[in-house]
């Protein structure tokens, strides 16, 4: 079969009605741009309100915790093991906050091919003495460098260098509003207390905002190395192990795997927020739902400007399969024309979408929790162009499918004798 | 119920023969020519053409055999106003595609001199008069060197002059270049002056 001849037919056609191919075609760009928009916009405030938590939150954490024995006395003496106990005010009794073997541990970890990056911390809690009274708040000793690159930490330095904690000892970055509290800038001392009552003084060298206030109000970071100086312990003592995944849907199952073999507590990230994934689900249906329909409403278009011509040029689709084309030719010719009018519209949709993107990406969105956000943001992934893409050729060959089957079934000799 | 238009209609049509069929409006002449042609094949019986069955044939392949061994000429010209003169005459050709695209344009405008219209071959099918417009027609119907050219009143929309041009073109066809003619028509003097006439009467053929 030559194609040639049907694309020439196909574009007689199309040229005839040029002004409603033209409308249907914008109704294609105008839903493909929306779509696109819509979605570039919609996932870049997924990923803003994800970065806002995710981001900061290793996929695994592997932590100890102050916990009640669940093996008691009681339950060795032969007489009461055949019944049920109730025991009351138990106390724990091991008060060690620390990872056990935590070099080891790092080694281990360092080896593993899942794992992206580890990340050591120390959580200290201590007071900040302001003049006369004492406030409480956290230390979080870290490794600067593993927290940049794992954790985006250099983002929400906003003041002073992340870097200092490492080359100015006994160093400290302070939350904005506890700095705000206690009236230090960087350069200024702070004292601490530590629970045992050792006093310390430390050097601000940052500010961090972290877009979450209640956190800025007591969190402040410090090298490992100073915050183990400050609670007097030993060059093992780390408290948390982050670690991040190479893929994060590993991680339930990882962290079961880590806290039998290390023997401590592990928590994955989808525990802990599952309602982040939830509220990014549900903003991604709702994008799709509304761009199908613009696609689903632009395809009426189509089927309607096809359905017109076929009426209209009746004759001549009597006359061509009267001389020979089959059934098959004219529906190719109509498939062709809605593909046509999809692949166009389709694509300068795909062109305006990225202008509105990169329009929207301008407008100004400054928000105090969010230091690093100037604009809105806008996700440019190429998948949902080609979601996009997709989309507008289906439905626009959706749309030609029935005319074109109609066109195909038209009996020329009903024509040929009405006149 | 089914109520038979046509009942045992059985003839033949040598090559180069210029026959017409006659008779009164609705005794089933133009149902018989849409049957030869291949577009209606709701029948019993058989139909030969160039003695070959179209029995059971697909539609896709009487579509071929329209194409390839049939040339049509209606009553109304049916040209498509999109394209030109010369391109409404090559369509069949280049569907055929026997030819090249080349070689189709210069049959088709052979075939525009032989009916003395290749001065129209650029102009938009719909500029033209409607004398003109059949013989486009005619001469697509020609384009694929049919066995047989089937018409149904070709000259009924035409006046006296027009039509005379056009019985004109059929009998040279008919004795020049020995082409095979079968014409539906209610025009007595057009038939009169063909070489053999088939009249029908209430589905039947009363005279051959």
């Amino acid at each position: 079969m030559k194609y040639s001849l049907i694309i020439k037919i196909a574009v007689a056609l199309l040229l005839a009605r040029w002004k409603q191919t033209t409308v249907a075609a914008v109704g294609v760009t105008f839903s493909i741009t929306m779509f696109i928009a819509l979605l570039g916009f919609m996932n870049g405030l997924n990923d803003l309100l994800d970065g806002l938590i995710l981001n900061r939150t290793p996929h695994i954490r592997l932590f100890t915790e102050v916990n009640i024995r669940q093996e008691q006395p009681i339950h060795h003496q032969e007489e009461f093991k055949s019944g049920h106990n109730f025991i009351h005010s138990i106390k724990p009794t091991n008060s060690r906050q620390a990872i056990y073997n935590s070099k080891p541990i790092l080694s281990t970890l360092a080896e593993d091919e899942r794992v992206l990056g580890v990340a050591p911390k120390i959580n200290a809690q201590v007071f900040f003495t302001l003049g006369t009274i004492d406030i409480t708040g956290v230390i979080n000793g870290i490794d600067p460098t593993a927290e940049a690159t794992l954790f985006h930490f250099n983002d929400y330095v906003i003041e002073g260098k992340a870097e200092a904690l490492q080359t100015v000892s006994n160093s400290i970055i302070l939350g904005k509003e506890l700095a705000r509290k206690a009236l230090a800038e960087v350069g200024d001392i702070v004292q601490v207390i530590t629970p045992q009552g050792e006093r310390f003084s430390l050097k601000v060298v940052g500010l961090f905002q972290s877009g979450i206030q209640e956190y800025d109000k007591t969190q402040s970071y410090a090298s490992i190395k100073t915050t183990q100086k400050i609670l007097g312990k030993d060059s093992n003592y780390l408290t948390d192990i982050q670690i991040k995944l190479i893929d994060i849907n590993l991680a339930p199952a990882m962290a079961i795997e880590y806290a039998q073999r290390f023997g401590t507590l592990a928590e994955d990230i989808q525990t802990g927020n599952s309602q982040f994934e939830t509220g990014s689900f549900v903003r991604s249906l709702i994008s799709y739902a509304v761009g199908v329909t613009l696609l689903i409403v632009a395809g009426f278009g189509i089927y309607n400007i096809l359905n017109m011509m076929i009426y209209e040029k009746m004759d001549s689709i009597a006359i061509l399969k009267a001389t020979g084309f089959a059934g098959t030719d004219v529906n190719r010719i109509f498939i062709f024309i809605a593909l046509s009018i999809g692949i166009t519209g389709g694509l300068l949709g795909l062109l305006l979408g990225f202008l509105v993107s990169l329009g929207i990406d301008q407008i100004p969105f400054r928000t105090a929790s969010l230091p690093t956000v100037k604009t809105y943001p806008v996700n440019y992934s190429l998948f949902f162009y080609a979601i996009g893409f997709t989309f507008s050729l289906i439905t626009t060959y959706l749309a030609g499918l029935l005319p074109a089957n109609k066109a195909s079934g038209i009996d020329p000799v009903i024509i040929i004798r009405g006149k | 119920m089914d109520i038979p238009v046509l009942k045992d209609i059985s003839f033949s049509i040598n090559k180069g023969e210029f026959v017409s069929v006659v008779g009164k409006s609705g005794c089933g002449k133009s149902t018989l020519l849409y049957i030869l042609s291949t577009m209606d094949t709701d029948f019993t019986g058989d139909l030969l053409i160039d003695g070959e069955s179209t029995h059971g044939k697909k539609e896709k392949q009487l579509a071929h055999i329209r194409n390839e061994k049939i040339g049509f000429v209606f009553q109304f010209h049916y040209l498509l106003h999109e394209f030109s003169v010369l391109e409404n005459v090559m369509l069949p050709g280049l569907k055929l595609g026997r030819y090249s695209n080349e070689e189709v344009e210069h049959r088709a405008m052979e075939r525009l001199k032989t009916l003395g219209i290749d001065t129209l071959a650029r102009k938009k099918a719909n500029q033209i008069s409607g004398g003109e417009k059949q013989r486009v027609a005619i001469a697509r119907a020609l384009i694929n060197d049919p066995q047989i050219i089937m018409g149904d009143e070709p000259t009924g929309n035409l006046d006296k002059r027009n039509s005379e041009i056009v019985f004109d073109v059929f009998k040279q066809m008919a004795e020049e270049y020995k082409q095979t003619l079968l014409i539906v028509t209610h025009d007595t003097l057009f038939a009169h002056n063909t070489q053999r006439i088939i009249e029908m009467e209430d589905g039947k053929i009363i005279h051959q």
